[in-house]
């Protein structure tokens, strides 16, 4: 049941129709196998990036598809629900590249982004820390100032591609710079004393590799900073806002697919000489199901036209990541209501959408953390009339 | 080298299809309407014989102003510009008719190689590459499972039941294609924005110099006089195992002559 989408252009209408051609054909047959042997896709991501999914939101001077937020996130939303891991590392990938297009140099966007939004080249992002999830300031892996660069030491947890990423935008403290600055980094593989860890064991979104990535005494060379020198916290932070919005449009991609799931799943099984749809106590779960994922659809387009039209987006942004994620609980848990026993088992999808709908509830800022943002915009934009 | 692609708009050959009862012609209208599947190995490999030796890929196709969509899937691919015959006259034509009217376009073209699917998901007429080559006066290769051009000449191995035949032509010839001959491309986005800038000419029977009155329905070498769907599926043959249920299995292989 394809989404019926208000679309601003042909050319959107057109991409929206190429995505859904890919993702039927090379991302829907494949998830449940590679999601099962724990299997990271990185051919999907090659064949992506030759369609040219990889870099929408980039402009096209950098290589990128000119597309404005609400575009993109249909798209990563369409991803989504066919293959949330996918979708999840197309989020992060974009993600990754958005350092060196915002603050990038001209010889770093000239060299290094064509071949990264182009997704000839997967990336990585690495700001969490084992301790430092939350409060990312209190990060401990540093690079310290050297002769001809930096050496970079510590580890880095939760990075999303750890060990099959191209390029890591990684977040290091620079004690040279002061003792709370922070800077961003574009740290590669083939850099001595760069590795991962042995991937993590999850609950969900097992064909999307999660390693942490230790640095020992790895020699980062001059021009590998990205912005200015201690400004990286501000950096990652402005970032997130964007990523908020890719969780989102994942989050409902998923739910889509749960909705999608149990209403055919309904309208054919029956019980009590009827389809279990016609039982009004079914059609109700089924009905707020609905309303959950076109709800949380409406948060993220909202702040998505925000950022599009230049305005501020960083509440609506966490406003959506929150509602989004809930609602892709919400409806795949009764999603599992919905086919019962069948639901329960590894037969249908149902269970394995309710295991990776959980994580978005915690990455990207935990939903906490997305109050908390929420409830400090309000105080702020209330000072003024309260002052 | 000039190498002109024969593609064709059909109703999607993985949806309900139906025939227009109105004429007994393609029901078009409602149907959700692609290039002909094994087209698009034909587009692939005639830019893959572009990538490899230069030269420029033509689309040709015969078919109602909606057939652009097919053009424009062609040419998001990566084919160079397109030739679109269209003319309310050609509704309803036979595949000599069709082939007449693809004849006289491409004698208006400039050509090397013509390369098409070995059928279409449609009519399954499966005869234009030969009528093509006899009104054009150069060989065909029909059926082709891999194709390389070497100077002057194509070489085809050509699939059949238990394997292939080697066959090669002097160019110009035209050439059909399996879908085993390799994985046709997706579109890029990049690829999509492009093709809304490449020239498509539009032509019509006049200006391919032909006489309205021989093609279409009413002058039709053949046509459709009823149809019916594919009847439901039988009740099949329940076998009941009294010991015996495996020798009575084999029987039944056997009258069917499936072993």
């Amino acid at each position: 049941m394809p989404v019926d989408r208000e679309l601003p252009t042909p050319e959107a209408a057109d991409l929206i129709a190429l995505t859904r051609d890919i993702a039927d054909a090379e991302l829907a047959p494949r998830a449940a196998r590679y999601e099962r042997e724990e299997r990271f896709p990185r051919e999907v991501f090659t064949l992506l990036g030759e369609a040219g999914l990889l870099g929408l939101p980039f402009g096209e001077d950098a290589g990128g598809g000119g597309q404005p937020y609400a575009v993109y996130l249909q798209v990563l939303e369409e991803l989504a629900a066919r293959w949330a891991s996918v979708a999840l590392g197309v989020s992060v990938h974009t993600l990754s590249c958005s350092p060196v297009d915002r603050f990038g140099t001209e010889a770093q966007r000239r060299e290094w982004l064509p071949e990264m939004v182009g997704g000839r080249l997967l990336g990585a992002y690495s700001l969490s820390e084992a301790h430092a999830g939350s409060d990312p300031a209190a990060m401990r892996a540093s690079a310290k100032a050297t002769d001809d660069g930096w050496t970079a030491s510590g580890e880095k947890a939760w990075v999303t591609h750890g060990g099959h990423a191209d390029f890591y935008t990684t977040f290091l403290r620079t004690p040279d710079d002061g003792e709370q600055a922070i800077s961003c980094f574009h740290l590669t593989p083939d850099l001595a004393g760069f590795s991962a860890a042995r991937p993590e064991e999850k609950m969900g979104l097992t064909a999307s590799t999660t390693a942490a990535i230790r640095l020992d005494d790895v020699p980062v060379p001059a021009d590998r900073l990205v912005g200015g020198r201690g400004r990286g916290l501000g950096i990652a932070l402005g970032a997130l806002d964007s990523g908020r919005l890719g969780i989102s449009a994942v989050a409902v991609g998923l739910a889509q697919s749960a909705l999608d799931l149990a209403v055919t799943y309904a309208c054919e099984r029956e019980a009590f000489g009827r389809r279990i749809v016609d039982h009004q106590g079914l059609a109700f779960v089924l009905a707020d199901m609905a309303a959950a994922v076109e709800s949380a659809r409406a948060t993220y387009l909202v702040a998505a036209r925000r950022r599009d039209a230049g305005k501020e987006y960083a509440r609506q942004a966490s406003i959506a990541k929150l509602v989004s994620t809930d609602a892709a609980m919400k409806v795949t848990t009764d999603a599992v209501q919905v086919l019962g026993g069948a639901g329960y088992t590894r037969d249908h999808p149902a269970e394995r959408y309710m295991r990776e709908a959980k994580v978005m509830q915690i990455f990207e800022g935990t939903n906490q953390i997305q109050r908390m943002v929420i409830g400090r915009h309000l105080a702020r934009e209330a000072a003024p009339a309260a002052g | 080298m000039n190498i002109v692609v024969l593609v064709k708009q059909v109703p999607d050959s993985g949806t309900q299809r139906s025939l227009d009862p109105s004429d007994n012609t393609v029901a078009r209208a409602g149907a959700d309407n692609v290039v002909n599947e094994i087209d698009e190995y034909a587009i692939e490999e005639a830019l893959t014989v572009k990538e490899a030796q230069g030269g420029e890929v033509t689309v040709l196709t015969v078919g109602p102003a909606s057939a652009t969509d097919a053009i424009r899937k062609a040419l998001s691919m990566g084919a160079d510009k397109a030739v679109h015959v269209v003319d309310d006259a050609i509704h309803g034509s036979c595949a000599i008719q069709t082939s007449a009217i693809l004849a006289a376009a491409l004698q208006q073209m400039e050509y090397d190689l013509v390369l098409t699917g070995a059928t279409s998901t449609d009519g399954q007429v499966a005869v234009m590459p030969a009528l093509l080559a006899e009104r054009l006066g150069i060989p065909q290769v029909s059926g082709a499972q891999k194709l390389t051009v070497e100077g002057s000449t194509v070489k085809v191995n050509r699939q059949t039941d238990g394997g292939y035949w080697a066959l090669e032509a002097p160019l110009p010839a035209i050439v059909s294609t399996w879908d085993t001959i390799n994985e046709p491309r997706y579109p890029s986005f990049k690829g999509i924005m492009a093709a809304k800038k490449k020239p498509v000419e539009t032509k019509s029977l006049a200006d391919l110099g032909i006489d309205p009155s021989t093609v279409g329905l009413a002058s039709a070498t053949s046509s459709v006089l009823d149809f019916a769907g594919r009847p439901p599926k039988g009740e099949g043959v329940k076998v009941n195992d009294e010991g015996d249920g495996a020798q009575k299995f084999v029987e039944y292989l056997a009258s069917q002559k499936i072993v």
